[in-house]
């Protein structure tokens, strides 16, 4: 018994040591421990970014995947042939240092930069860019491959005829079709250039051309970078880590920037904007739109097979309610499925103006009484870069929609089964959104709508509009592209496959230090010449 | 107590035959081809086909098991689907952020909780009961994700004693050795980091130890009542034995009997039942990676991160039974 009695006061002894050291410590390790910026301004400027974020990479292979945390990852551990200039999407030398197109458009020849070589010793030529097409072209897992150059390996639908290495630094494709969107095509994150000696293992040990690469993965927790020192842009990059850490909440994570535990941080709460602009250590960066939040509507089976349903449901929604509730203002009714910065945007068209009475009318005119119709409206379960509270805004959605006499019942999955019932068309209207890829109007207007794209979740197919959109891909003249564009809005308007709902500009916020950062349109940045002041 | 220790074991044995079944049919249980279902529609032919090889999905179901069973004898527990690595070697960094998050939890709760109920008992109807009995309610209704986030506004924030995320400082890592960042960091003998590691460990484990903090607190306190009015305590009384020996020697060791069952019962939920906790701190933590593993549909991870879970479920209750007869010798079966 007094052995027991002994044990139990070791235990409190012990639980008092942890106490004590823990309270005295912590006054005077914060210092050394929390906030880096304290020590290290005494000796040398900060050299490691640790950048918080909602979720891990799915791998690190871009090629295979989607989602923008890989490529996050990604875009710091390869290079694209071509690179978009920082904050925009007009295009600028790469791994390739000039191209040509020839009259036809279906010829192009890239010249690469010559004395790169990959994170493991492999020569970069063109040889390994014509191995990395190669890859992507032979089979399906290669999602974005198929859904920007149409299809794979054989098929008639793949725009590459043929890729070839016409000398040790100069890479000519051969198009089947003049397409214009190409050359952006080609600065995409997914078609980095990964060093053909690892293509077996790239989703675990990725091998790349970039500034930075893989130190270690802990699943789920974090991903630390450090500096490629053979990088081919002379004293770059600045850097010497970066860690990517994830902190699923979003106010856990706002908190640990404000501790200095993270330096910058994606998935700001919209209502924390001006909490972080009052904090004189931190700042907002905001990431221009190149977005699009919308709701589709599965053309192909009732009730949204027809036209009258799907205005009805356009003239419900009150997108400025929502603006003001879930966006802090930080975004703009869509009435296109392009943003207004892309080229091609037709702002000439009359939005379905938010209208009870008329929508009601638009119901009872396709035979629905009030109350009749129910749908089942599928929202996600975490917010995406385009939707910062998808529950809230299903539910501000399903009281627009009660109010025209349709009953919205909510439902709910995680990411993943979201997205595949998404692709089979198991869900008849949901939320969802699209953060362009290449800042052309293609991706947008065809990715989403084009008969047969894989993105086409409300399965749209017009043939007066597939054909405007081929048009415009071959087209070679820019202006003339964007006209085409412009028609094509109108016809899409006037069929309302979908609820555009708003171009979302999403926030960003960092440390007052943190220079250099520019976010890109598109999504994901490399950090290269990110630097921190003192 | 040698006999009685080797006749629960033995009695272990069914149990995890038992439990063995169970987590090894949830992967059978998907309708339809469960290497199709976790591949998805757009999966090639000879994915599946490889698939259903490497899951052995092509044997009769009583053979499966056996190779399954063989697999977890020797320390196999199958290979993630996500990862293509053995999870015995991936689970156990997850495992054991765990395990150091519900020890430090336990320990919180353990000595706030049942001192709490021991004083609550002896001061019957005092202020201090009734304020301990009210912290205690508050305890038990409060939700975790919200005690966590004011915990964080209050002691990282506003105060800026502690670290609001994490198990270590991401920017200065430490070298894991046993993965218990406690003990790497006092077998290296720094210090520093064995204060960084505790500093990290007090948020999430003050919010995951409320919850059993105030269930030992209200059952210690009830079973301390019963005990304290029986003859004995009064005959202690009567010889004029002082009362701080009556209650912590004398009555305690009866009312600890029921104390320890749910010390661990709740033992067992914090390490299964640990994923706000984990989501709001950040803590990769065994929760997390179940839950991970489930968002992509990592059968094998899931069915693993289960069965090792349940399993400590089972060793605790033999733990806690063992216990029981150390504590009472009159417990005998």
């Amino acid at each position: 018994m007094k052995k027991q009695f002994i044990r139990f006061g070791l235990l409190l002894v012990f639980m008092l040591l942890i106490v004590g050291c823990s309270e005295d410590s912590s006054t005077e390790g914060e210092g050394e421990t929390q906030d880096p910026g304290e020590t290290e301004k005494a000796t040398e400027l900060q050299d490691t970014l640790v950048f918080g974020r909602g979720a891990d990479s799915t791998s690190l292979d871009p090629a295979t995947e989607t989602d923008g945390e890989t490529f996050y990852v990604t875009q710091q551990i390869y290079d694209t042939l071509i690179d978009y200039e920082d904050g925009t999407t007009k295009l600028q030398p790469a791994l390739a240092t000039e191209w040509e197109a020839s009259e036809d458009g279906k010829t192009f020849v890239l010249t690469l930069r010559d004395g790169v070589t990959f994170q493991d010793g492999t020569p970069f030529n063109a040889e390994a860019v014509v191995a990395n097409f190669e890859r992507w072209m032979s089979a399906e897992d290669f999602i974005y491959y198929g859904s920007m150059f149409g299809g794979y390996g054989e098929d008639e639908a793949n725009i590459i005829e043929r890729v070839e290495a016409t000398s040790d630094l100069e890479v000519t494709f051969q198009l089947k079709r003049p397409s214009a969107p190409f050359l952006k095509n080609l600065a995409m994150s997914p078609f980095a250039i990964a060093s053909p000696e690892a293509f077996d293992s790239l989703a675990e040990n990725p091998v790349g051309t970039g500034p930075f690469k893989l130190d270690d993965w802990a699943r789920n927790e974090t991903i630390t970078l450090v500096k490629n020192e053979d990088y081919w842009e002379d004293g770059k990059p600045y850097l010497n880590r970066v860690i990517f850490q994830v902190i699923p909440d979003n106010s856990a994570r706002l908190t640990a920037l404000q501790n200095g535990e993270i330096d910058l941080m994606d998935g700001v709460n919209p209502s924390d904007q001006t909490i972080i602009e009052s904090d004189e250590n931190l700042k907002v960066f905001s990431r221009a739109p190149l977005n699009v939040a919308y709701m589709p509507m599965n053309n192909e089976t009732a009730p949204f097979d027809d036209p009258l349903v799907r205005q009805a449901v356009n003239h419900a929604i009150d997108k400025e309610a929502l603006i003001e509730g879930f966006f802090e203002g930080n975004a703009e009714p869509a009435k296109n499925m392009l943003p207004p910065t892309i080229d091609g945007y037709n702002d000439e068209i009359e939005p379905y103006a938010y209208d009870v009475e008329k929508a009601k009318e638009l119901l009872a005119e396709a035979g629905y009484e009030a109350g009749e119709l129910e749908v089942d409206l599928w929202t996600m379960d975490n917010p995406r870069p385009y939707m910062p509270a998808p529950a809230k805004i299903a539910e501000s959605i399903q009281k627009n929609l009660a109010d025209v006499g349709i009953i919205a019942n909510i439902q709910t999955l995680d990411w993943s089964t979201y997205l595949e019932k998404a692709k089979n068309g198991e869900m008849p209207t949901f939320l969802i959104g699209w953060i362009g890829d290449n800042g052309d109007a293609d991706n947008f207007l065809y990715t989403l709508l084009g008969t047969g794209s894989g993105n086409n979740y409300s399965f749209y197919s017009n043939e007066a509009v597939d054909k405007i959109l081929l048009e415009a891909q071959a087209a070679t003249d820019d202006a003339a592209r964007a006209d085409l564009y412009k028609q094509a809005q109108v016809l899409i308007h006037k069929d309302a496959p979908v609820v555009p709902l708003v171009h979302y500009e999403s926030l960003m916020a960092g440390s007052s230090t943190l220079e250099n950062y520019t976010p890109a349109p598109t999504g994901s940045e490399d950090f290269t010449d990110v630097t921190f002041s003192e | 107590m040698l006999k009685y220790t080797f006749r629960r074991l033995g009695a272990l044995i069914p149990v995890l035959i038992g439990m063995s079944i169970l987590v090894f049919l949830i992967i059978r249980a998907i309708p339809g081809d469960p290497a199709q279902t976790i591949l998805g529609d757009k999966a090639s032919e000879q994915a599946v086909e490889n698939l259903r090889e490497q899951l052995g999905l092509n044997n009769p179901i009583y053979i499966q098991y056996f190779s399954y069973m063989k697999g977890l004898i020797t320390g196999d527990l199958g290979t993630s689907i996500r990862t293509s690595s053995p999870i015995s070697a991936d689970i156990w960094p997850y495992l054991a952020a765990t395990i150091e998050l519900a020890f430090v939890a336990l320990i919180i709760a353990v000595v706030i909780g049942v001192n709490a109920g021991i004083l609550s008992a002896w001061f019957q109807n005092s202020i201090f009961d009734y304020t301990a009995m009210i912290i205690a309610l508050i305890g038990i209704s409060m939700p975790v994700f919200w005690l966590g986030l004011m915990e964080q506004w209050a002691f990282s924030l506003e105060l800026g004693w502690l670290p609001s995320i994490g198990r270590e400082s991401v920017r200065d890592p430490i070298t894991p050795i046993t993965h218990i960042y406690m003990i790497d960091t006092l077998i290296q003998g720094d210090f520093d980091q064995f204060v960084v590691v505790i500093k990290h460990l007090f948020l999430p484990g003050i919010a995951l130890g409320t919850i059993p903090m105030a269930i030992f607190a209200r059952m210690t306190r009830s079973s301390m009542l019963e005990v304290l009015r029986s003859d004995y305590i009064r005959t202690a009384r009567a010889k004029g034995q002082k009362m701080f020996v009556i209650v912590y020697k004398h009555a305690l060791k009866n009312a600890f009997i029921p104390i320890l069952t749910v010390i661990g019962l709740q033992t067992g939920l914090l390490l299964g039942g640990a994923i706000l906790t984990e989501t709001i701190f950040s803590w990769p933590g065994i929760g997390r990676y179940i839950y991970e593993a489930i968002q992509y549909r990592d059968y094998p991870v899931i069915q693993a991160g289960i069965l090792v879970i349940a399993t400590i479920f089972v060793l605790i209750n033999l733990i806690v039974d063992l216990l029981y007869a150390a504590f009472d010798p009159r417990i005998k079966y």
